[in-house]
């Protein structure tokens, strides 16, 4: 098991030099004089000199990609003139925000995933089958963001019951906490929901029809004994591995969902640079949530590695 | 002697010929097959309505729109305005009519151009032992970014328009459909018949075209029919974040947009339009599973989200 990690882990350093060489490109691609944009409209022209001669906006583009290899290796991301703070502060200072409301819309959508899933595939080919992959599938089509404004103007314009926006620390009041990070997760989990769903149905059908399951039905097992013991804990392999790819987007779900129900993380942080044309922070943000994806992607391999044995000692 | 109908005037045919009208036969059969599978047939008809609500918009909005009311400010839905009217008094119908040819034309392009690319680079790196390593490390790091947060910094950086928005939905959704192509043809590669082709002198080039993408084809159309509809929901999530195609030209995303200032008082402006992607895209999503079910039938409706 070491090994495999070390091996997944050598494996992340070119993913992780790709991720950094497009997050500095991309300032690159900028149209005009990114000077101004940084520094904001009331800058002077000294201030602009300084900024430019910081980031060596006069220096050829290799000199300053070798600049900002230097700061990474150093945990700094750059500054930020608009908010007069370090990147790196600011970015860290969110995340705890983006990471729970993921973590909790991942829950959530791999429950109700994998309960529609489950039902799906023991009532193979009836009316309840049918429902459960038309829902996933709806699920699938809505637009997150969209779901997310109409259940505010549902629940918190038309009823009342929860508030439209806005964020509770979680240690200040739990209760507030949880009414002010329901409605996001559950927007969230909706549309990854049917993902889990589809992918739960056809590990379970694919188990469901082997020759042990039968077996194990005809010396009189328990009918619910069998398809969670033998079942289920063989098709949670290619479960997994969905799970994996549904971090990714809920993670950048989280992004935009946090602009919509006003809450305080990297997404509503990005999303504001990018109205005040704040670049550092674009940059930092986008390379500390691509980070976490990798690390979370190493995560899921482990857990792979863990249910299936054969994968860890492959290649 | 009694021949049968059909065959009895027939002259013997040569091999070509056969090999043709063998090739036509099985079209038709995967034709019939494909419109008889009832997920793949409502999905087109969604579509083909959608394509068609694109091309007539003209004919088909009441209004023009960008026109405004100054009668009907936030205007409920009524007999005048089916959907209601936003906070400039411009007609909401209208609005989504014209709306979808925006997120038609960016579904297009993107399709087209990851089409395009991901053949490209898929081919290249299973084809090019060297190239390989080289372009799968690109396509990794650029899939580390999570789901369209790349298109939405991409975006962010060139500056709101229809085109940047088509340029970083394609950087976005390549490197998946790259990886899909190059696992399709890594496939086709080992059948005998591409040792035949071989055997038999055929160059490099009619090996790639006629023999290899061919037969690797249908992973990739379906996987284009969803890059189709993330591309629809993508441009509605750009346009919501301000980075998209931008106003008063309207597109599904900025009316959903131009609604968030009014979710107290006018819900129809952010509503409807949503729903007509939500329609699209389940239409879309549809015809995926069909074609899937229909190229692939031991495969079971699963798919892979890659990049919302």
């Amino acid at each position: 098991m070491t090994a495999f990690l070390i091996r997944r882990l050598l494996s992340a350093i070119p993913v992780l030099f790709v991720v950094t060489l497009v997050t500095f490109l991309i300032m690159w691609l900028v149209p005009g004089d990114i000077t101004a944009e940084i520094a904001g409209p009331d800058a002077t022209a000294a201030e602009l000199a300084a900024i430019r001669e910081r980031l060596g906006l006069d220096r050829p583009i290799w000199v300053r990609a070798l600049a900002w290899y230097g700061d990474l290796f150093r945990g700094d991301l750059g500054y930020s003139y608009l908010l007069n703070r370090p990147v790196v502060e600011a970015v860290l200072e969110r995340l705890p925000v983006t990471l729970s409301l993921t973590a909790l819309a991942l829950t959530l959508a791999t429950a109700m995933g994998m309960l529609l899933g489950i039902l799906a595939a023991v009532r193979h080919n009836t009316a309840v089958d049918q429902g459960a992959m038309v829902t996933a599938l709806i699920g699938l089509s809505i637009p997150d963001f969209w779901l997310g404004v109409v259940l505010i103007i549902l629940f918190g314009v038309w009823l009342g019951w929860l508030p439209t926006g806005g964020f509770v620390p979680l240690a200040e009041d739990p209760v507030g906490w949880a009414r002010s990070m329901a409605l996001p997760a559950f927007t969230l989990a909706v549309t990854q929901m049917g993902v889990i769903a589809r992918m739960t149905r056809s590990a379970m059908l694919d188990v469901l029809s082997q020759d042990y399951i039968r077996t194990a039905r005809a010396k009189g097992m328990r009918r619910r004994t069998v398809i969670f013991r033998h079942g289920l804990r063989n098709a949670m392999i290619p479960i997994v591995t969905v799970v994996g790819v549904i971090t990714g987007v809920l993670l950048s779900g989280a992004v935009v969902i946090e602009t919509v129900f006003s809450l305080p993380g990297v997404g509503r942080l990005i999303i504001g640079a990018i109205q005040r044309r704040d670049f550092p922070i674009i940059q930092g943000g986008l390379l500390v949530t691509a980070c976490v994806f990798v690390f979370v992607n190493i995560l899921v391999d482990m857990l792979y590695a863990w249910f299936d044995p054969r994968v860890r000692n492959d290649r | 002697m009694t021949a049968e109908p059909g065959t009895t005037a027939a002259p013997p045919l040569s091999l070509a010929q056969e090999v043709a009208r063998a090739r036509r036969r099985r079209r038709i059969v995967f034709l019939r097959r494909l419109l008889g599978h009832p997920s793949f047939l409502i999905g087109f008809v969604i579509l083909l309505a959608f394509v068609m609500t694109a091309l007539l918009a003209d004919w088909l909005a009441p209004y023009g729109p960008t026109r405004i009311h100054f009668r009907a400010i936030l205007a409920p839905p009524s007999a005048d305005h089916w959907l209601g009217t936003d906070g400039f008094g411009r007609d909401i119908l209208s609005r989504i009519i014209h709306g979808t040819r925006v997120s038609l034309r960016i579904g297009i392009f993107v399709v087209l151009f990851t089409g395009i690319l991901g053949t490209i680079l898929g081919t290249l790196a299973s084809y090019i032992s060297w190239l390989d390593g080289l372009i799968m490390r690109g396509l990794d790091g650029l899939m580390a970014f999570p789901g369209v947060l790349l298109a939405i910094a991409l975006a962010a950086a060139l500056g709101p328009s229809e085109t940047n928005a088509i340029i970083a939905l394609t950087v976005t959704f390549t490197p998946r459909t790259a990886r899909i192509v190059r696992a399709s043809v890594i496939v086709v590669q080992q059948m005998q018949y591409i040792e035949a082709a071989r055997a038999v002198g055929a160059g490099h080039g009619r090996i790639v075209f006629r023999y290899i993408l061919a037969n690797a084809l249908s992973p990739l159309i379906v996987q284009l029919t969803f890059v189709f509809a993330v591309s629809i929901i993508a441009e509605a999530i750009l346009s919501f974040l301000g980075v998209g195609p931008p106003p008063p030209a309207p597109s599904l995303g900025n009316i959903i947009a131009d609604g968030r200032t009014y979710i107290q008082e006018a819900w129809w402006i952010t509503v409807f339009p949503g729903l007509v992607i939500a329609v699209a895209v389940l239409g879309l999503n549809l015809m995926g599973d069909g074609l899937r079910d229909v190229i692939d039938p031991r495969q079971h409706s699963t798919r892979d989200t890659g990049g919302r």
